[in-house]
């Protein structure tokens, strides 16, 4: 056990493609030619990488390899042998939160409360490891490092924090994003869902209705976005118990499975003013929880997409048709070398990206632009990577089935492929096309 | 029972050697030493490649990471530093330069501080159980340990040896293959995994025990450990500088992979298979 984990981990860590099994199952076909001679020439120095084309590893710092190699082995020792059947019976593994509460990788960039102020960089690698194995376990971190602890943090009072942040930062109490709303999706400053401040029993009064809201179900807070009587939004910390406050599950997903999706209903529920979250008014405050997560999905995504990449390769080398391994023909390579290129071009792209959020030179729509092409390329990907597989495509045991389904909602969720292309259409030309007013 | 915090250890030796055989357990793969010539089993899971001349394996550009039982070793340090049994756990290497990743690797886990000892290209290739051992006794008496953790054995060359050596070098006591340790009073009680089953000892420290897989299951490195990592201290040290001499009193002659495999013969009766095997002086 130990040892074959501990085994196990080194055979995950291998960097090397042309070092992994390029083996098949026994008594098919001899080894390729030129493999053959490659065995006796001497190695050169550099080789054709595929599981890291353009040496990602080289730009990262000791930490972030350390940190990425230590969650990985956790992604794929303890995450990767649940999945398959959260996924089929759609069960919520409500544990890994205080399992990776305990590696201290949720808030990760928030300095103090228990979390480990890391780089953005790092934040990207863990968020990528995670997706690898599921978008609906990635999106759950997601959503209680960007989307709760975020805010709290950055918008919160300094007894919100001490009170939130080290149970979150465990895992110890699970958080919800109430933004979305059954009427207002791309349009959240539309938003129906009002706050009434009652002056007396200095609480405010909160009704409305949230949707496709990750965690609800299971929350222990939710940090709701609600319109006050100045035309403003503001974030509030609801806690479960209060009276009128339900997180009815959303049945019939085939999306995310292994995160459970609910709504947030709110029924006159009255929540004392310290639960307000004073520092930030107006639309800023849920979009900047937005950009944080937005980030993280940019490389997670292409996780998701390079296991894709990487199952098919396996699965064509090994499958023979014909008298030859599926990977022997064009169409084949073809998809293959068009996959590997968006996958590195991507990773590229979203490493500079962090290193530039680390410096603080960032604008959200460089944001916006990464998570919509990883988003679009990984899902695009993982369709490719199905029918590659043909038949077995479709059996959840593959795998791929269940990211081209989970890539649907990652695609349209923290804003669809379309709104993040007319973010960046106002940044580019400075006329806004949301609306049909002026 | 606590010990007296005057306790300090050194911990594992961690191997760092190309682990380029492993998926399954190492039952399928063990030198086989005939006429002078090791016989290394290639596994069908990694393609490990002989060297053009044939006096190893190609170990440039394979992942080197910290050996399973070492892992294992320096769990088991932390935790006895987790219960405030010993003052401070010391994670050492021998190698070049990329050793140091994996000492990172023990700090990351929670030891206190590194020492690498710098072994680099003939010496390292040459670097065997006996010159780690002489170092590492050279070690544990400069630094007044009174533990030494390390695992079993390497899981690339499989030697099970440099605990060994070490215990009889400093002629301390060992506890090898242990699957429990405990530490009572100024001893400690060693369960160990032998062909027979378990054997209990108690051995006096100072002592040298060696990890077997079910000590312990050794934890992640969580990302707050590994910030902290950064700045714990990596010594480095010669051999020369311990008074160690590392030239090898070994030499391989060749290294070749294992035949391939034949194709099998069908036979249709079984007289036909007895047949077969008489004449091949099986029966």
């Amino acid at each position: 056990m130990a040892l074959r984990t501990a085994l196990s981990r080194l055979l995950v860590n291998s960097q090397r493609c042309s070092l992994i099994s390029v083996s098949r199952a026994q008594g098919t076909s001899a080894p390729a030619a030129y493999e053959t001679e490659e065995q006796v020439k001497k190695t050169p120095k550099v080789q054709f990488n595929c599981r890291d084309v353009l040496d990602l590893e080289g730009q990262l710092t000791e930490e972030e390899i350390m940190i990425r190699d230590s969650f990985r082995t956790y992604c794929q020792e303890k995450l990767m042998p649940r999945i398959l059947m959260a996924n089929r019976n759609e069960h919520f593994h409500r544990e890994i939160l205080n399992e990776m509460g305990e590696l201290g990788v949720l808030g990760p960039t928030i300095q103090g409360y228990g979390c480990a102020d890391t780089s953005y960089v790092a934040y990207g690698l863990i968020a990528r490891e995670v997706e690898r194995v599921d978008s609906g376990y990635r999106s759950v971190m997601s959503v209680q490092s960007s989307l709760v602890m975020h805010p709290i943090n950055a918008y919160g009072t300094e007894a919100q924090k001490q009170k939130y942040l080290p149970k979150l930062a465990r895992g110890e109490i699970l958080g919800c994003f109430g933004l979305t709303e059954p009427n207002h999706g791309s349009d959240p400053g539309g938003m129906d869902t009002k706050a009434k401040y009652n002056h007396s029993s200095r609480t405010y009064t909160i009704s409305g209705a949230k949707t496709w809201i990750t965690n609800s179900p299971y929350a222990d807070i939710c940090v709701v976005w609600a319109k006050c009587e100045d035309g403003r939004v503001r974030g509030f910390v609801l806690e479960r118990g209060m009276e009128g406050l339900s997180t009815p599950k959303i049945e019939g997903k085939f999306s995310l499975r292994a995160s459970a999706t609910g709504m947030i209903l709110m029924d006159e529920v009255e929540v004392p003013e310290e639960n307000l979250l004073p520092h930030v008014s107006g639309l800023a405050g849920p979009f900047g929880c937005l950009n944080n997560a937005r980030y993280g999905i940019a490389w997670g995504a292409l996780g998701a997409a390079e296991f894709c990449f990487h199952a098919a390769r396996q699965y064509t080398l090994d499958r023979i048709q014909f008298g030859v391994p599926l990977a022997r023909n064009q169409l084949i390579q073809k998809k293959m070398a068009d996959m590997l290129t968006e996958i590195t071009i991507g990773l590229q792209s979203c490493l500079q990206l962090g290193r530039l959020i680390d410096q603080k030179k960032y604008t959200q729509e460089m944001i916006s632009m990464l998570k919509r092409n990883s988003c679009g390329k990984a899902l695009d990907i993982a369709r490719q990577a199905r029918d590659m597989l043909g038949g077995n495509g479709i059996a959840d045991e593959y795998h791929i089935i269940r990211h081209v389904m989970n890539l649907e909602a990652v695609n349209t969720y923290e804003g669809t492929h379309d709104i993040h292309a007319l973010i960046m259409g106002r940044a580019i030309t400075g006329l806004q096309s949301f609306t049909v007013g002026k | 029972m606590h010990r007296s915090s005057e306790v300090k250890h050194v911990a594992s030796y961690l191997n760092t050697r190309g682990c380029e055989c492993f998926g399954q357990p190492c039952e399928s793969h063990c030198p086989v030493l005939t006429d002078r010539t090791i016989h290394v089993q290639l596994k069908t899971f990694i393609k490990i490649r002989v060297k053009p001349d044939r006096t190893g394996v190609v170990t440039d550009g394979v992942k080197h990471s910290m050996n399973p039982f070492c892992e294992i070793a320096v769990e088991e340090a932390i935790k006895l530093k987790e219960k405030k049994l010993v003052k401070e756990v010391v994670a050492v290497s021998c190698g070049p330069q990329q050793v140091q990743e994996t000492i990172r690797t023990a700090l990351a886990m929670g030891a206190d501080r590194g020492i690498h000892v710098e072994v680099s290209g003939k010496d390292y290739e040459t670097l065997g159980p006996l010159q780690v051992s002489k170092i590492f006794a050279a070690l544990a008496k400069k630094e007044q340990a009174d533990l030494i953790i390390l695992g079993k054995q390497a899981i690339d060359d499989d030697c099970n040896q440099t605990g060994q050596m070490i215990a009889a070098l400093l002629d301390w006591p060992q506890g090898t293959f242990a699957s429990e340790m405990t530490l009572e009073a100024d001893k400690m009680k060693v369960v160990r995994e032998v062909d027979g089953g378990l054997e209990t000892i108690k051995i006096k420290l100072p002592a040298v025990v060696t990890a077997d897989l079910r000590l312990n299951t050794p934890r992640y490195a969580t990302l707050p450990n590994i910030m902290k990592a950064k700045k714990k201290k990596i010594a480095n040290v010669k051999p020369a500088d311990l008074g160690v001499d590392v030239c090898s009193r070994l030499e391989v002659l060749k290294v070749d992979e294992p035949p391939q495999r034949q194709a099998g013969v069908k036979v249709e009766t079984v007289d036909d298979l007895v047949g077969k095997l008489k004449e091949a002086g099986r029966v």
